[in-house]
C-alpha cells in the first residue's frame, strides 16, 4: 500500500474523510498504464481519478501539463475545476488548473498552449482541436495521466470515437501516458476497458461499491394518463406535491418539447410560486447558465430537464429524481435515478410518470428490470470511418505526416484494432483529393505528398478550415430564435431549420417556457414577439429521441401474454383488455397488421416492436413497396413498437408487402431515394469533411443563393460515382444506426409466415397514440402530385386565377 | 414534352419540368444558371472536395431537353460558369458534351455576373439579346417589358395537407419571367425573400418544377 503524501492525508483528516476503497484501490495502481473505475453517482469517482495527480504534483518541480481531464460536457470541465481548485488551495498544492472549452475566450487558449496549466479539463472536441495545431507536441510533451470522465456516455457515440484516436495521438507525444476510466454502472464492463486501453494491451476494472438499491415506483396520481401523447401534464398536480415534499426534484424528459410543454403547464399551475427552472440543449447558452448557476445556489426547487443533466455535475442537494416519460432503456434509467441523494451508500428515490397509457407498460417493464439488475445495451463495431477521415485531418493540420506511422498510431485504438490497411489508404485517399474515379481537379487536392512520401496539407491556411469543422456533433441544421427588434440581441434559444420552415406569421409556440409569436426569418434568424396566449398553438420541435432497447421490447411483449394485468393499474389494464377485444394484442412470435380508414385516409398500423430504428426502416420499405403497386402512401411514423402508414389508398392484403424477398430488393432500391439515408449521408459528409459546416452545402448563407442541398450530392455520388467511400460509409452508418436492417431480419425470422392483419372501421387504442408521435416522415412519390395538384387547384381558386 | 403552356408578353411560351424555357414559335430553348464548374472552383478556393461531376449531370439534362424540343436558337441566361476558370478548366468529358450539344444551333451565351467575359467555346457572347419581343439578360431590371432573366434561383414554398413543400420555380409578373436555376449543383431564394419579395408585381405566379409544371400564386 502506497501511502498518501502528509499534506493530503492531512486535509482528509481535517474534513473528517475516509478514504472509499475505491479510491484507495485507485491509488495504489496509480501506476498502472490503463485503469478503469464503474462506481455510482456520488461514489466520490472524481476524487479517485485525481488522487494519484494531487500526490504526484504535491512535491511541486513538474513543468508543464500533468494530467488531462476529459469529460463529454462543457459544465462538467467547469464543474471539477470548481471542486478540485477548493481542496487544492486548502492544501496549498503548488498546481495550476484550468478548463478548455469552446467557451474559453481565444486569448487564455492561445497562452495554454504555449504554457499549459498542470491539469487541464476539456472536452473531446476541444482536445481534438489541441492536437490540430502544430505545436501540439510542446503543448503535451510532459504529460502523465489521462482521465476520461463519464466514459460509459462517450463511448456510445462518436465523440468517444474522436477522443480515442485523440488518446493516440497524445500516446505518440506523451509515451508512458496512464490512463484513466471513471464510468457509470453499464451492462458490459470489459467491453467498455477495451476501448480506453491501448490496443491490444488489457485494462483492469474495479468495481465500486454499488451502493443500496433506489427507492424507485411510478407516481400515483388521481388523474389517469391520458390515451396517447408523450406531455405527461395530467400529473402535473400530483409532481407539485412531490416538488413541495422534497428539497430538489430533478423532472427528466425525453426530448425539449416534452421538457417546454410541461414546464409550461407546471409554471401555470404553480399557484404557490415555486422557484422552478428549465434547462435543455436548446437554450441559449446565457440561459441554461443562469439555470445552472440558480440550481448550485440552491435557489431552485425544481428543475425540468433533458439529457443534458444526465451527467455527473453536482447539482447540490437533489433528493428526487422524476422521470417523465418511458424511459426507454433501463441503463439510463438507472443512470439518472443515481442523480438523486449524491451521498455515497443512501438509496437514490425516483419516481416513474409514464405519458401515456402505453407508457404505464412501458414503466413497468423498466422497474421490474431495474430491481432484477438487468442493463441492457448493444454492442456497437467497429470504429466509424467518417470519424478517421476527420482524424486524418487533423493529423494534418499539425504538420506533414507519414501514413505509415499514422495508420500504426491508429492500429492502437480499441475501435480501429482491426482496421485493414486497404481501408485507411481509401480514407488517406478521400482526405486527400476527395477519392473520386473521375480525377477532375487533383492539382487541388487537400492534401499532398511530399518528396519524402509523407503527406501536408496543398494550402497550409486549410488548417484552418480543418479546425472551424472539428467535432462529430451534428445536430440538424438549427436556426436562433431572437426577439424582434432585438438585432444582436440574446437569442431564446434554437429551433430546426425544418421546424422553423413549418411556422407562418402568427404562429405561437414555447421556448424557453415562454409562448412566443413567430414574426418571420430575418437572416436565418427566426424572429418572435412575446404572446400573452395562454397555450401555443404549435409546440412541437423535435430534440433527441430514444429507441426502446431489446430486452424492455421483450418484457413488454410478455406481459401483453399475461391473461390479466395486476401488476398494471386498473385503467392500463382496461385498456389492455379493450385492445384485446376490438383488436389483438401484439405477440413475440406473430406480427400484428391493423388497417383503417381515419380523417379521409388509409392507414396501416404495424406492431413489429424492434425498436424505433427498425421500425423506421420498416416504413421506409413498405411505403416503398405501396409506391409500386400504386397505393399512393404519403408518409409514415415509427416508434419503438409500431410503424404506421398513411396513404390515398386502402391495404387489402398487407402480407406480400412483407415477403422477405421483396424487403430485401426494396432495401437495394431505396439506397437511391430516401430522406433517412439522405440525412445520414448528410451528418457523416459534415464528420467526415466532404462538406463544411459553416459554407456551402453545411449551413446555408442568409438571402444567398448559391448553396445548395446535400442531396443532390448524395444523387449525384449515386449516380457517377456508385463505389465512392462516402456511400459505403453512408450505407454501413445507416445499417447500424438509422436503418438497422439487422433488428428487421430479426423481426422476419420470429414472426416467420405468421401475419395477422385486421380491417377495422376505426383506429384501434394501440394505434391512437402513434397519431401524436412527432418525426413523420413523407413519402415522396406519385401522391404527393396528386396533392399538388389539388392544392393548387383550390389555391388558383381561392386568387380566383382559376 | 410535359411542359406548362402560358402566354407572356404575347407569346407562347412552355416552361419544362426541368426549368428549362422552351418558345415553340420561336423554336428557342433558354436554360439559366448552370454554374458549370462549380465544384472545381471550390477545390480551387480551397473549400471542400465536391463530386466533380455536377458539370456531366447539367449538361445531360440539357442534352435530353435539347433532344426533345429540337431548338433552333439555345440561350444560356449567364452564370453558365461558376467562373471564367472554371470554364477553361471543364473537364474533358463535359467539354466534349458541351460541343456536341452546341452543334447545329445558334448558340447564345449572355453574360452573368460569375462569367462576365469572353467565353472560348464558340457561339455568340452578349450582355442580352432581343428576340421579338422578348428581352433576354441575366440580372432582371426594374423597369423591365417582356423581360426574361435568371440569377435569383427562386423556389417556392407551398403548403400542403400535414407539410409543406419547396421546389424551385419559374416567376413571372406582367413585365418580367425570372428563370429557375438548372445548374446541378446550386440552391435556391425563397420568393418571400427581398429582393424577390419585392422585384415581383401584384399578381405574380410561381411555376413550380413539377411534371408538368404547376403555376400557383406566388408565395410573399
Amino acid at each position: 500500500m502506497t501511502a498518501l503524501p502528509p499534506i493530503i492525508e492531512d486535509w482528509f483528516s481535517r474534513q473528517g474523510w475516509h478514504l472509499h476503497p475505491h479510491q484507495r484501490a485507485m491509488f495504489d495502481r496509480a501506476g498502472d498504464p490503463a485503469l478503469m473505475l464503474i462506481a455510482p453517482t456520488g461514489g466520490g469517482k472524481t476524487m479517485a481519478g485525481f488522487l494519484p495527480t494531487l500526490a504526484e504534483l504535491a512535491e511541486g518541480g513538474h513543468e508543464g501539463l500533468h494530467t488531462l481531464y476529459v469529460s463529454p460536457l462543457k459544465a462538467l470541465a467547469a464543474d471539477i475545476k470548481r471542486n478540485l481548485r477548493r481542496p487544492v488551495e486548502e492544501m496549498g498544492l503548488p498546481i495550476r488548473i484550468e478548463d478548455r472549452t469552446g467557451d474559453t475566450p481565444q486569448s487564455r487558449r492561445k497562452r495554454q498552449r504555449a504554457d499549459p496549466p498542470h491539469i487541464l479539463l476539456t472536452t473531446p472536441e476541444s482536445l481534438a482541436l489541441l492536437t490540430s495545431y502544430e505545436d501540439a507536441a510542446h503543448t503535451f510533451c510532459g504529460l502523465k495521466r489521462v482521465i476520461v470522465d463519464e466514459i460509459h456516455a462517450l463511448a456510445e457515440s462518436k465523440r468517444g470515437d474522436q477522443l480515442f484516436l485523440a488518446l493516440s495521438r497524445l500516446e505518440t507525444l506523451a509515451p508512458g501516458l496512464r490512463r484513466v476510466g471513471l464510468s457509470a454502472t453499464v451492462e458490459d464492463p470489459p467491453a467498455l476497458a477495451q476501448l480506453l486501453a491501448r490496443a491490444p494491451d488489457s485494462c483492469p476494472i474495479l468495481h465500486a461499491d454499488p451502493g443500496p438499491d433506489p427507492d424507485i415506483a411510478m407516481l400515483e396520481t388521481e388523474e389517469r394518463p391520458p390515451w396517447s401523447g408523450g406531455g405527461g401534464a395530467y400529473a402535473i398536480p400530483a409532481v407539485l406535491d412531490q416538488i413541495r415534499q422534497h428539497k430538489t426534484t430533478l423532472i427528466f424528459h425525453n426530448t425539449r418539447a416534452q421538457a417546454e410543454i410541461f414546464f409550461h403547464n407546471l409554471w401555470l399551475a404553480n399557484e404557490d410560486g415555486l422557484p422552478i427552472g428549465i434547462h435543455h440543449g436548446a437554450l441559449a447558452r446565457e440561459q441554461r447558465e443562469r439555470v445552472e448557476a440558480a440550481m448550485v445556489a440552491g435557489d431552485l426547487r425544481a428543475i425540468v430537464c433533458t439529457g443534458t443533466l444526465d451527467l455527473g455535475i453536482d447539482w447540490g442537494d437533489v433528493d428526487l429524481v422524476i422521470q417523465v416519460g418511458a424511459p426507454k432503456n433501463v441503463k439510463r434509467l438507472v443512470q439518472r435515478i443515481g442523480r438523486a441523494n449524491h451521498r455515497y451508500n443512501a438509496p437514490s428515490k425516483a419516481l416513474l410518470v409514464p405519458a401515456n397509457r402505453f407508457e404505464v407498460v412501458e414503466c413497468v417493464a423498466a422497474l421490474e428490470a431495474v430491481k432484477a439488475h438487468e442493463l441492457d445495451g448493444e454492442p456497437r463495431g467497429p470504429g466509424p470511418l467518417d470519424v478517421l477521415c476527420q482524424h486524418i485531418l487533423i493529423r494534418a493540420a499539425a504538420g506533414p505526416f507519414d501514413a505509415d506511422t499514422l495508420f500504426a498510431e491508429i492500429k492502437t485504438v480499441g475501435a480501429y484494432a482491426n482496421l485493414p490497411r486497404a481501408t485507411f489508404d481509401r480514407c488517406l485517399d478521400f482526405a486527400a483529393t476527395g477519392g473520386y474515379a473521375l480525377r477532375a481537379y487533383d492539382q487541388w487536392q487537400r492534401l499532398v505528398q511530399r518528396a519524402d512520401g509523407s503527406w501536408q496539407l496543398r494550402d497550409p491556411r486549410g488548417a484552418a478550415r480543418i479546425r472551424m469543422n472539428i467535432g462529430t456533433i451534428t445536430d440538424s441544421d438549427k436556426l436562433k430564435v431572437q426577439l424582434k427588434h432585438t438585432r444582436g440581441g440574446r437569442p431564446l434559444g434554437e429551433v430546426e431549420e425544418a421546424f422553423a420552415a413549418t411556422l407562418t406569421q402568427g404562429d405561437t409556440f414555447l421556448i424557453g417556457g415562454h409562448i412566443v409569436r413567430y414574426e418571420g426569418l430575418r437572416e436565418m434568424v427566426v424572429e418572435v414577439s412575446r404572446d400573452k396566449g395562454r397555450k401555443p398553438k404549435i409546440a412541437v420541435f423535435s430534440g433527441t429521441k430514444f429507441a426502446t432497447s431489446t430486452q424492455l421490447s421483450d418484457r413488454i411483449l410478455a406481459m401483453f401474454r399475461q391473461r390479466d394485468w395486476p401488476n398494471l393499474p386498473p385503467h392500463t389494464a382496461d385498456w389492455l383488455a379493450l385492445q384485446r377485444e376490438v383488436s389483438r394484442l401484439p405477440e413475440r412470435d406473430r406480427l400484428l397488421v391493423e388497417t383503417f380508414p381515419h380523417d379521409g385516409l388509409h392507414h396501416l398500423c404495424l406492431y413489429g416492436f424492434a425498436g424505433k430504428n427498425a421500425q423506421q426502416t420498416l416504413g421506409l420499405l413498405v411505403t416503398q413497396r405501396m409506391e409500386e403497386q400504386g397505393l399512393n402512401p404519403m408518409g409514415f411514423v415509427a416508434t419503438d413498437y409500431a410503424t404506421l402508414i398513411w396513404g390515398l389508398d386502402p391495404v387489402t392484403d398487407p402480407a406480400p408487402l412483407l415477403s422477405r424477398e421483396g424487403l430485401h430488393q426494396a432495401l437495394e432500391g431505396w439506397l437511391a431515394e430516401n430522406a433517412v439515408m439522405k440525412r445520414t449521408f448528410k451528418t457523416s459528409a459534415i464528420v467526415a469533411g466532404l462538406i463544411d459546416r459553416n459554407s456551402p452545402g453545411g449551413k446555408r448563407k442568409s438571402g444567398r443563393q448559391a448553396t445548395f442541398s446535400t442531396d443532390i450530392l448524395y444523387d449525384t455520388l449515386r449516380k457517377y460515382d456508385p463505389d465512392h467511400l462516402m456511400l459505403d460509409i453512408t450505407r454501413e452508418e445507416a445499417m447500424r444506426g438509422l436503418v438497422d436492417f439487422g433488428r428487421v431480419e430479426e423481426m422476419l425470422d420470429r414472426i416467420g409466415p405468421r401475419i395477422d392483419h385486421l380491417d377495422l372501421s376505426r383506429v384501434t387504442p394501440l394505434a391512437a397514440p402513434m397519431f401524436l408521435e412527432v418525426g413523420k416522415v413523407p413519402v415522396k412519390g406519385r401522391a404527393e402530385d396528386v396533392l399538388i395538384e389539388r392544392e393548387r387547384t383550390a389555391l388558383m381558386q381561392a386568387a380566383g386565377l382559376a | 414534352m410535359n411542359g406548362l403552356p402560358f402566354s407572356f408578353a404575347g407569346e407562347t411560351l412552355t416552361a419544362l419540368p426541368s426549368g428549362a424555357l422552351h418558345w415553340p414559335a420561336r423554336r428557342l430553348l433558354c436554360v439559366s444558371d448552370l454554374h458549370l464548374g462549380k465544384s472545381e472552383r471550390m477545390a480551387r478556393r480551397g473549400g471542400p472536395i465536391l463530386p466533380p461531376y455536377e458539370a456531366r449531370e447539367t449538361l445531360t439534362r440539357l442534352d435530353a431537353d435539347i433532344r426533345a424540343t429540337e431548338p433552333e436558337t439555345v440561350i444560356c441566361l449567364g452564370d453558365s460558369f461558376d467562373d471564367l476558370d472554371a470554364m477553361r478548366a471543364l473537364e474533358d468529358q463535359a467539354r466534349a458534351m458541351l460541343t456536341t450539344l452546341m452543334a447545329g444551333s445558334r448558340w447564345i451565351w449572355i453574360e452573368g455576373n460569375h462569367d462576365a467575359g469572353p467565353v472560348d467555346l464558340g457561339g455568340s457572347h452578349l450582355e442580352q439579346h432581343r428576340e421579338g419581343a422578348l428581352t433576354f439578360r441575366h440580372i432582371a431590371t426594374s423597369d423591365a417589358t417582356g423581360e426574361i432573366s435568371g440569377h435569383y434561383h427562386p423556389k417556392a414554398r407551398i403548403p400542403l395537407k400535414a407539410r409543406s413543400l419547396t421546389r424551385p420555380c419559374f416567376l413571372r409578373d406582367d413585365t418580367r419571367l425570372i428563370l429557375p436555376a438548372y445548374g446541378t449543383y446550386t440552391g435556391g431564394l425563397h420568393t418571400d425573400r427581398p429582393p424577390l419579395s419585392t422585384l415581383m408585381g401584384p399578381g405574380a405566379q410561381a411555376i413550380l418544377l413539377a411534371t408538368p409544371p404547376l403555376a400557383v400564386p406566388m408565395p410573399r
